[in-house]
């Protein structure tokens, strides 16, 4: 991630590109994702239960069907090169495995928080705008385990 | 409002829309769809300290993300206004069986309502979802290095072999808070 970030940097400091470019688009998109996350119910705590209790498709149809037309998407950009709306090219950084612990215990631990909170990070702020303000705490929460990460990472297995 | 957009979507409508934001963040500005990553930036940029993780340019590379964000949390208030759905969710019926044998058995709103809200927060079972779930969920996701979003979605449609571990992570844990760590928490819980 930290690789990913150094290049997105590197990408923004050799276009001299202004922070706040293209920030409209962003912002309607977030609008869109928030709409979606709500009106499919996927901020619904009672969905994440019927997932993990695999007693519903639901989740499994919102996720899956979600992966295919992403991976049908990447995949046809790999191939064809287009660039981005401004002429970049499009560059998708590759994640790398290391030992792997990271990814298998990180995830294992993001798990158990999902599974308690009902909620990744997404339907965190679509349920604060949609009125849950006690997920407010939660995002400071979440903000917080960040933080501890960011602390104890170097020594931390990756 | 016409009633297919304020009753709830069906996933082979959602999922496949929510899929299309790879492609999207990509043709806009390069971006890789990924919301936990923003927790990273706010911890940069609120509370940097001396740790070297935050010690980055979070405005050159989060802000498009922020407001990506601010533009979730707007969205959310919007699906709960411009498109509200006033009816409960349609839980399965198993589903309701067995967090009703936990204790809960008012099954209307996004989430337990004795637990997720102010005053579910005083009590110790909302404390530790809420708030042990949010560290649990910040802290795994920035040590895998991407949530649900970066990693189930965007990860494994770029077939990217670290994400598909860190989605199995997510199930395994998933599947120890609802089958292990809730019956302990809940039966505290009664109306």
């Amino acid at each position: 991630m930290s690789d990913a970030i150094a290049e997105v940097e590197a990408r923004s400091a050799t276009q001299g590109e202004p922070a706040r470019r293209g920030f409209p688009a962003y912002l309607l998109l977030g609008v869109a994702f928030g709409i979606l996350l709500v009106k499919s119910e996927v901020v619904s705590w009672w969905r994440i239960q019927e997932m993990f209790r695999f007693q519903s498709f639901h989740m499994y149809g919102i996720i899956g069907s979600a992966v295919a037309v992403a991976a049908l998407s990447v995949a046809v950009l790999r191939r064809f090169h287009p660039r981005t709306l401004r002429g970049e090219p499009i560059l998708i950084p590759p994640k790398s495995m290391g030992k792997g612990v990271r990814y298998l215990a990180g995830g294992t631990i993001f798990g158990l928080g999902w599974g308690l909170l009902g909620a990744c990070p997404g339907p965190m702020f679509a349920l604060l705008g949609n009125g849950m303000t006690v997920m407010a705490v939660a995002i400071v929460s979440a903000v917080a385990g960040t933080w501890l990460y960011g602390v104890l990472r170097p020594r931390l297995p990756h | 409002m016409p009633q297919f957009l304020t009753d709830p979507w069906p996933w082979y409508v959602a999922g496949p829309m929510i899929g299309l934001f790879v492609p999207l963040l990509l043709l806009v500005g390069g971006k890789e769809f990924g919301i936990s990553v923003n927790l990273r930036h706010l911890c940069a940029a609120l509370l940097p300290g001396r740790a070297e993780f935050f010690k980055y340019d979070w405005k050159g590379s989060g802000a498009w993300n922020l407001t990506f964000v601010a533009g979730v949390t707007l969205g959310g208030f919007l699906a709960g206004t411009l498109l509200e759905h006033a009816a409960p969710i349609a839980i399965s019926a198993s589903t309701r069986a067995d967090l009703g044998a936990l204790g809960l058995t008012d099954f209307s709103g996004w989430a337990p309502a004795g637990l997720f809200s102010w005053t579910g927060l005083t009590g110790a079972p909302g404390l530790l979802l809420i708030v042990g779930g949010g560290l649990l969920v910040g802290f795994g996701s920035r040590y895998a290095g991407g949530c649900t979003s970066g990693h189930a979605i965007t990860g494994l449609a770029c077939l990217e072999l670290p994400s598909l571990v860190a989605v199995v992570g997510f199930f395994a844990g998933g599947l120890l808070a609802t089958h292990f760590l809730l019956p302990a928490l809940l039966p505290g819980v009664r109306p």
